[in-house]
């Protein structure tokens, strides 16, 4: 079937199966493969996109689903080679070990910002709670966020 | 990967006659429950998407009762001021579903539907005396939660119904809670659950709600121990006599999520920390309060 949606600000119009998962829509027919796949059933957030501004799971959702949305992955965060300031709180956190789940994290956190500026701990935790990190741990993914907060920045 | 036959109706009718035309198809919403157990199946179904149901959308208070479209995300249930000034119970249950991700997804009506014995929706919708409202070709009728699963995974919906959306009757002065313990916080199905509703005049219990997930085949309801609650003030003693009684009707097995005589002590401990809650003096802030933040990027 014809998807018609929007993709990291730009409109595209593609003939797919409307069973085809999104994510695999976005990384075999897109070439967008920052959007990675972890544990295929929602659990881990290594999928994660906005859909509509909201965090989804890319792995749950299906092509036909997607028709008339709006979706970013974390190729739609940085503009013009400028990396968003959760982007580069990450960095300058050293919030990174293997990356494969960062993508996912990268949007969690950016979401959770831009409905929480000034999130607490607990609000950041219970933000990220759909995404699992299993080489570094949490604390400078925490600070990461905690600083993108605090530069006011967003 | 599969490829199926995909639907995409407009209109109830249009579902309806979609699914009594195709006996094996399934219907899609959130894709939450379904997608996953779709994952494992070399040959997939017929699915019948419904997003596009606007019927099935939306949240407004009628004749003395909130319908909640059967669409209605955990997410919206979460933040919307009419579910935070009439079905707190259910509030509390949608904050304790999933991730973000699934509460941005699951809807109310997947999660009834899939008719989990440890669906968080099951527990909090029967305290609340909820009903569905459920359309097939032919007709609508309405079915209270508490007569709609028949065993796990098993309901009175027939196969060309949906349901359309959840009605919960609005009660000045009741107050609920509702409890769960997982493995973890997030992304863990429930091992035990409790919710409870309670109206209180004075400080003294005038009735009662309690129910049980994930300890039987479907939710239980606890007559005994509201009976135990009823013109009682909730002093540890009350408490503590209506956990043992929830702890003797739980009908828990051991599986590999947890096991019975846990499952069945945690019943009890669970229901104490609920009413422990609702003994609580009431905050006037509460309930509806409007600060809800949106994670929403516009």
């Amino acid at each position: 079937m014809m998807i018609r949606f929007t993709l990291n600000g730009t409109a595209v119009a593609l003939e797919t199966p409307g069973s085809k998962r999104v994510l695999d829509l976005l990384r075999d027919e897109c070439g967008l493969t920052g959007t990675k796949e972890g544990c295929g059933k929602g659990e881990c957030g290594a999928c994660t996109i906005l859909l509509d501004g909201r965090v989804a799971n890319a792995c749950l959702l299906l092509a036909c689903q997607a028709d008339g949305h709006e979706i970013v992955t974390i190729e739609g965060l940085e503009h013009a080679g400028q990396l968003a300031p959760i982007q580069q709180a990450f960095v300058d956190e050293g919030a990174v070990q293997c990356g494969f789940c960062i993508p996912g994290m990268v949007l969690a956190a950016h979401a959770l910002l831009a409905g929480q500026p000034q999130p607490t701990d607990d609000e950041i935790k219970r933000g990220l709670a759909g995404n699992l990190c299993r080489c570094t741990g949490y604390r400078k993914i925490i600070a990461a966020v905690r600083r993108t907060a605090q530069a006011g920045n967003a | 990967m599969n490829t199926c036959r995909i639907e995409t109706p407009r209109t109830c009718a249009e579902a309806s006659a979609l699914l009594q035309a195709l006996p094996d198809a399934r219907v899609l919403a959130g894709g939450t429950d379904v997608v996953v157990r779709l994952k494992d199946q070399l040959i997939w179904p017929p699915l019948v998407e419904i997003s596009r149901l606007a019927e099935l959308h939306g949240m407004t208070e009628v004749d003395g009762w909130l319908r909640l479209g059967a669409l209605s995300t955990w997410t919206e249930i979460e933040r919307a001021a009419l579910t935070a000034r009439h079905a707190d119970v259910l509030v509390e249950a949608a904050r304790e579903v999933g991730s973000p991700q699934i509460r941005n997804r699951g809807t109310l009506g997947g999660n009834v539907a899939n008719a989990s014995p440890a669906g968080d929706s099951l527990p909090a919708l029967i305290v609340l005396d909820a009903e569905l409202e459920l359309r097939g070709t032919q007709s609508t009728r309405r079915v209270a939660v508490a007569q709609f699963c028949c065993a796990p995974g098993k309901t009175v919906l027939a196969h060309d119904e949906l349901i359309v959306a959840i009605w919960v009757p609005v009660r000045a002065g009741w107050r609920g809670a509702f409890v769960r313990l997982g493995q973890r916080a997030a992304l863990a199905i429930s091992k035990v659950s409790v919710a409870v509703r309670v109206l209180r005049a004075d400080g003294i219990v005038q009735d009662s709600r309690i129910t049980l997930g994930a300890v039987a085949p479907t939710v239980l309801r606890v007559p005994e121990a509201e009976a135990v609650l009823r013109g009682q003030r909730l002093s540890a003693a009350v408490m503590q006599a209506a956990a043992e009684v929830v702890c003797a009707a739980a009908r828990p097995i051991t599986d590999i999520r947890s096991n019975e005589p846990y499952r069945r002590a945690m019943c009890g401990e669970l229901l104490q920390r609920a009413l422990a809650r609702l003994a609580e003096p009431t905050n006037p802030s509460d309930p509806s309060d409007p600060s809800d933040p949106s994670d929403k990027i516009t």
